[in-house]
């Protein structure tokens, strides 16, 4: 049995006509090629499968596609191109935010959405108060993106390319 | 992962008549595709209950709050009157998991979710709560992560969540349709079982049921504090966690509402140990009273021996703590 499912992805629609056990991720790599989006664990611990629907992010080995009938989803590819790459891209290649480059389409689909959630204010596990008014120092960083792996340990990269977005405040 | 038919419910009637035995409701998926992937679980058909309308959080007549089934981990944990009102339930799940986790994965998911006993997810392994009858190679095996409270010769898996143990020191109530549209509440305490001689049996829900929302009553006036001990600071489970809500009015303790995580098959609460707190004066020696209490009956399994100082200690900090802040 198949099942057709409608997404927009990076703005146009697309539909998948799959097997309904088809996680988000698989679809987007052998139903749609786009295969920015990596699969590293497969079971929601390494991050590297990040994408955006609906605005937040989340792991999309862990949902399958027909679940998401009519979302949004944004990946890595609607980001921003090798020409014209998005601030958060731009900031990982001027601060060395990687080495083999695996986790990177994660960290940054990740770290584009969480930037919107310091935005609206959302405390994190290590905000000494819940009021909201959000200062992403290291140790906020390091926190919201514990669920980003880098097995390269490209860490210091990652947090200053990511604060340098968070403080430029273009995204 | 096992072949499965897949309904998406569009209704809640459409999901309480399709959810029968042999088959698995779906919302944020995040503990269940990664059990189904693994063919810990194989549900012959899963519901997608995505559609439903329960992602709402609103105010209850009697001055709580209702938090809908389906309202991801991380819009309970910003929401406001949450993160005001009921600060030991924010900080709970923002200890838990990871941001793409937390924002799909729901309220009612989160008290479901399976134990991460190794056994458990290891289909090479017997284990009663997975294949009733097999066996628990646990109690002599790693169980490092295992329960000390609670635990029965079947079983001695722990519940994973730091959300049920908040809301289990706030006395939230569970709400529960079944598939002739009827709806029961079920105070937390009561939702859980204990494993005795069939730890596969975790909840008193039934086939058909559809968790709709938690209700947490009335705000508690307090210091609000969720402590968690765990092998590292983000994205691990709790070895021992604490979840309280202490007043101090005069120089004595008014009120106490405490639960326990990482210790039991289910979120722990014993009424003794906070009827030992309330009139008295904070001490040391009081606070090393209610931990007596607290783990009179407790039993290492040798690898999680350490769990009973460890919880021991985690309650004194968090009392005093939580007294010293409010003197």
């Amino acid at each position: 049995m198949t099942l057709k499912t409608t997404l927009t992805i990076n703005g146009k629609d697309r539909v998948v006509d799959a097997d309904p056990r088809t996680s988000l991720l698989d679809a987007l790599r052998h139903h749609l090629d786009l295969t920015g989006t990596k699969k590293g664990c497969d079971h929601g611990q390494c991050g590297a499968c990040t994408v955006i629907v609906n605005g937040r992010r989340i792991n999309s080995c862990l949902t399958l596609a027909c679940m998401h009938d009519g979302d949004e989803i944004t990946t890595i590819e609607g980001l921003g191109t090798p020409e014209q790459m998005s601030a958060m891209q731009d900031a990982f290649v001027r601060h060395d935010g990687f080495q083999c480059g695996y986790c990177t389409a994660g960290q940054i689909c990740s770290a584009t959405a969480m930037l919107d959630e310091a935005r609206d204010g959302w405390p994190s596990n290590v905000s000494d108060t819940l009021d909201g008014d959000v200062t992403l120092s290291e140790a906020e960083i390091s926190e919201r993106m514990s669920g980003n792996l880098c097995r390269c340990s490209a860490y210091p990269g990652i947090v200053n390319a990511i604060r340098d977005v968070a403080e430029g405040g273009s995204k | 992962m096992r072949d499965f038919d897949y309904a998406r419910a569009e209704t809640r009637a459409d999901a309480t008549s399709h959810s029968g035995a042999g088959a698995q409701i779906i919302a944020g998926g995040t503990n269940l595709l990664d059990l189904m992937k693994l063919e810990v679980m194989s549900p012959d058909k899963v519901v997608d209950i995505n559609r439903l309308d329960l992602h709402k959080i609103t105010p209850t007549d009697e001055g709580g709050l209702r938090i809908g089934a389906l309202v991801s981990n991380s819009d309970v944990a910003a929401h406001e009157t949450v993160r005001r009102d009921y600060e030991v339930l924010s900080r709970a799940l923002l200890s838990g998991a990871t941001g793409q986790l937390r924002n799909k994965a729901t309220t009612g998911g989160n008290l479901l979710q399976r134990t991460r006993c190794p056994y458990f997810y290891d289909t090479a392994m017997p284990c009663n709560k997975r294949v009733p009858g097999t066996g628990c190679q646990a109690k002599e095996g790693f169980n490092r992560i295992l329960a000390i409270l609670g635990t029965s010769e079947h079983c001695i898996a722990t519940h994973p969540s730091d959300m049920a143990v908040a809301m289990m020191a706030l006395g939230a109530v569970v709400e529960i349709e079944n598939a002739e549209g009827e709806t029961r509440n079920v105070p937390l305490d009561d939702f859980y079982c204990l494993p005795g001689d069939r730890p596969d049996v975790e909840s008193v829900l039934e086939p058909g049921d559809l968790i709709t929302a938690v209700v947490l009553p009335e705000p508690l006036d307090g210091t609000h504090i969720y402590r968690k001990v765990r092998d590292r600071s983000s994205y691990a489970f709790a070895l021992v966690s604490v979840a309280a809500v202490i007043h101090v009015v005069d120089g004595r303790i008014a009120t106490a509402a405490l639960a326990f995580g990482g210790l039991a098959p289910k979120p722990w609460r014993n009424a003794e140990v906070e009827q030992a707190l309330i009139g008295n004066a904070p001490s040391d020696d009081l606070f090393g009273k209610a931990a007596d209490i607290l783990l009179a009956d407790a039993k290492g399994y040798g690898a999680n021996d350490f769990k009973i100082p460890l919880a021991r200690r985690t309650l004194k900090a968090v009392l005093r703590q939580a007294t010293e802040t409010a003197q």
